[in-house]
């Protein structure tokens, strides 16, 4: 084990109801690292995630982030440093909050509670703001957006945060190639001028980002593969993972 | 009915608008989170809580307003967790709690002897016949929300946002929402013989619905639900002084044409 690792997960089983849907998961993933996290949809990714964060509840096992026990008790501050942004949202369009309202949220647990926004926030939310490119519909409406704009919008509320952990749940999977590849391009940016240790998940194999080197195959709850993108991205072991025949695959 | 005004009349109507605007403002304003948060039913379950504990403290000679909060405290505590089961629809859950409830309020209806004058005020509410403590507890209410919007704006927008999102941010989100749940019970007992527990349901509804589809701004939300409350129940008591009708079926239906207008000038359609 290494103790330097700013996540790590220790025999770690997550259950709804009585399904296990992470079983007996082991993972460390150092700071700095742009880890992807591919499989199909069911396989665990976003519980994988939201265990990460302390969002879900685990039934066993131990997680460390940033060196400390996540424990309920802790999880408040720890994901203070951890940008999530969720897989789907699914806002009504008249909901009365606009744009830069949602990326200020990034701050808000940073700030804590009562006290107001200084100066300073409000700069990182424009800073954000201008590296995600989302400057020009600020006071929009936040549901009047395309799935892009939102993505952008998600990714920059995460990164007013200031955090050293980014996850990522299938940011690119329901946009438009243009979209897709604007996105790809901005985590490509944020991760190669932030140095930010970022787990980016997705069902499929086209999306993973060029920088990230590290790639866990995951299938009904386990990591089938943890290792470098090259080998991972071999015909048979794709093939198993979604289980169609090899010569079908795209590679 | 008001004529000649005497100072006993006066005094009774100068109480009666304070509980409207106090009554309009405090419905108005926990409505908004109601209708955000997408939990019509929680304002269902907690006026006929507070109507059944009202009920009950009539039943064995206790305060009902008292016995009112108590139990529109105890649904509130009922409420967050089983909003948090995710293998259960909220709003089905607390329709089950709710018709326990309303069973119980009835049975309790039944076994009362004598006049149900009383009860029946806590069903249809009685905005000219208010005590002075009654004003008092619709103020603090009033005040304490005011309070809390103003200290925890901010997290208060990021919950109604999106709650997973709120928590995820570092936001005690789950104290942030059970905090509004229970002033949503709270305002709903103490405004149980202002305008009754029947017809809160839409006083709490109706102006936020309203403002809704008028604003995308959530302070202007807040205030033209507030607004919007206040002028429908000022309308309902003006109705019911000039022309002696039932303040709430005034009230309620003012907040519908409210919402009807919105819906006709809505940027939002
Ligand atoms: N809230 C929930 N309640 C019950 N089952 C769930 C819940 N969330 C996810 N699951 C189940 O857990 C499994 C893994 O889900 P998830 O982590 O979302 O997978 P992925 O993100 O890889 O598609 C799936 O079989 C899914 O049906
Ligand atoms: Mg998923």
């Amino acid at each position: 084990m290494n103790a330097s690792a700013i996540i790590r997960l220790k025999d770690v089983s997550v259950a709804y109801q009585k399904d296990l849907v992470l079983t007996k998961i082991n993972l460390q993933i150092d700071e700095g690292e742009f880890v992807t996290v591919l499989g199909p949809n069911g396989a665990g990714k976003t519980t994988l995630l939201t265990t990460i964060n302390g969002l879900g509840r685990i039934r066993g096992g131990e997680v460390w982030i940033f060196g400390i026990r996540l424990t309920p008790s802790r999880a408040g501050e720890i994901r203070k440093e951890i940008g999530y942004v969720p897989q789907i949202l699914n806002l009504d369009p008249r909901m009365p909050i606009r744009v830069r309202d949602v990326v200020r949220i990034g701050r808000f647990g940073k700030v804590g509670l009562i006290h107001r926004l200084s100066s300073r926030d409000e700069d990182i939310v424009d800073e954000v703001m201008a590296l995600t490119g989302i400057k020009d519909f600020s006071l929009r409406p936040i549901g009047h957006l395309s799935g892009g704009e939102l993505q952008k919008v998600q990714i920059a509320r995460a990164l007013a945060q200031e955090p050293r952990i980014l996850l990522l749940d299938e940011p690119t999977s329901n946009l438009d190639l243009r979209a897709q590849y604007e996105l790809l391009d901005l985590i490509e940016q944020i991760y190669l001028e932030r140095s930010i240790t970022i787990v980016f998940v997705t069902h499929i194999l086209s999306h993973i980002p060029p920088s990230s080197s590290r790639l866990l195959l995951m299938k009904r709850g386990k990591i089938t593969f943890d290792g470098p993108r090259g080998r991972a991205l071999q015909r048979n072991r794709i093939g198993d993972l979604y289980g169609i025949p090899d010569h079908d695959l795209p590679l | 009915m008001g004529f000649p005004i005497t100072i006993f009349h006066y005094k009774f109507l100068l109480r009666a608008i304070f509980a409207s605007i106090l009554g309009g403002l405090g419905c108005g304003m926990i409505g908004v989170w109601i209708i955000l948060a997408r939990i019509p039913f929680v304002g269902v379950a907690m006026s006929h809580a507070a109507f059944a504990g009202a009920i009950t403290g009539l039943l064995f000679g206790l305060n009902p307003l008292l016995m009112a909060i108590l139990f529109a405290l105890i649904a509130s505590g009922l409420i967050g967790p089983v909003a948090e089961r995710a293998d259960l629809d909220p709003n089905i859950s607390l329709g089950i709690i709710f018709s326990i409830l309303l069973g119980i309020a009835f049975l309790g209806m039944g076994l009362l002897h004598g006049p149900k004058t009383e009860a029946l005020n806590f069903i249809w509410g009685n905005i000219l016949l208010l005590s002075d403590s009654d004003l008092l507890s619709l103020l603090i209410i009033v005040l304490v929300i005011l309070l809390i919007l103003i200290l925890f704006f901010k997290e208060i927008m990021a919950v109604l946002f999106h709650r997973e999102i709120a928590r995820s941010v570092g936001i005690p989100e789950r104290s942030i929402f059970y905090l509004l749940i229970t002033l949503a019970g709270l305002t709903v007992a103490l405004s149980l013989n202002t305008i009754g527990g029947l017809l809160i349901f839409s006083l709490i509804i109706n102006p936020p619905s309203a403002a809704y589809q008028l604003t995308y701004d959530l302070k202007q939300m807040f205030f033209l639900s507030g607004l919007f409350g206040v002028i429908s129940c000022l309308f309902g008591l003006l109705f019911s002084y000039l022309f002696n009708t039932p303040t709430g079926a005034v009230i309620i239906i003012t907040s519908s044409v409210i919402f009807g207008i919105a819906l006709i000038f809505s940027p939002k359609r």
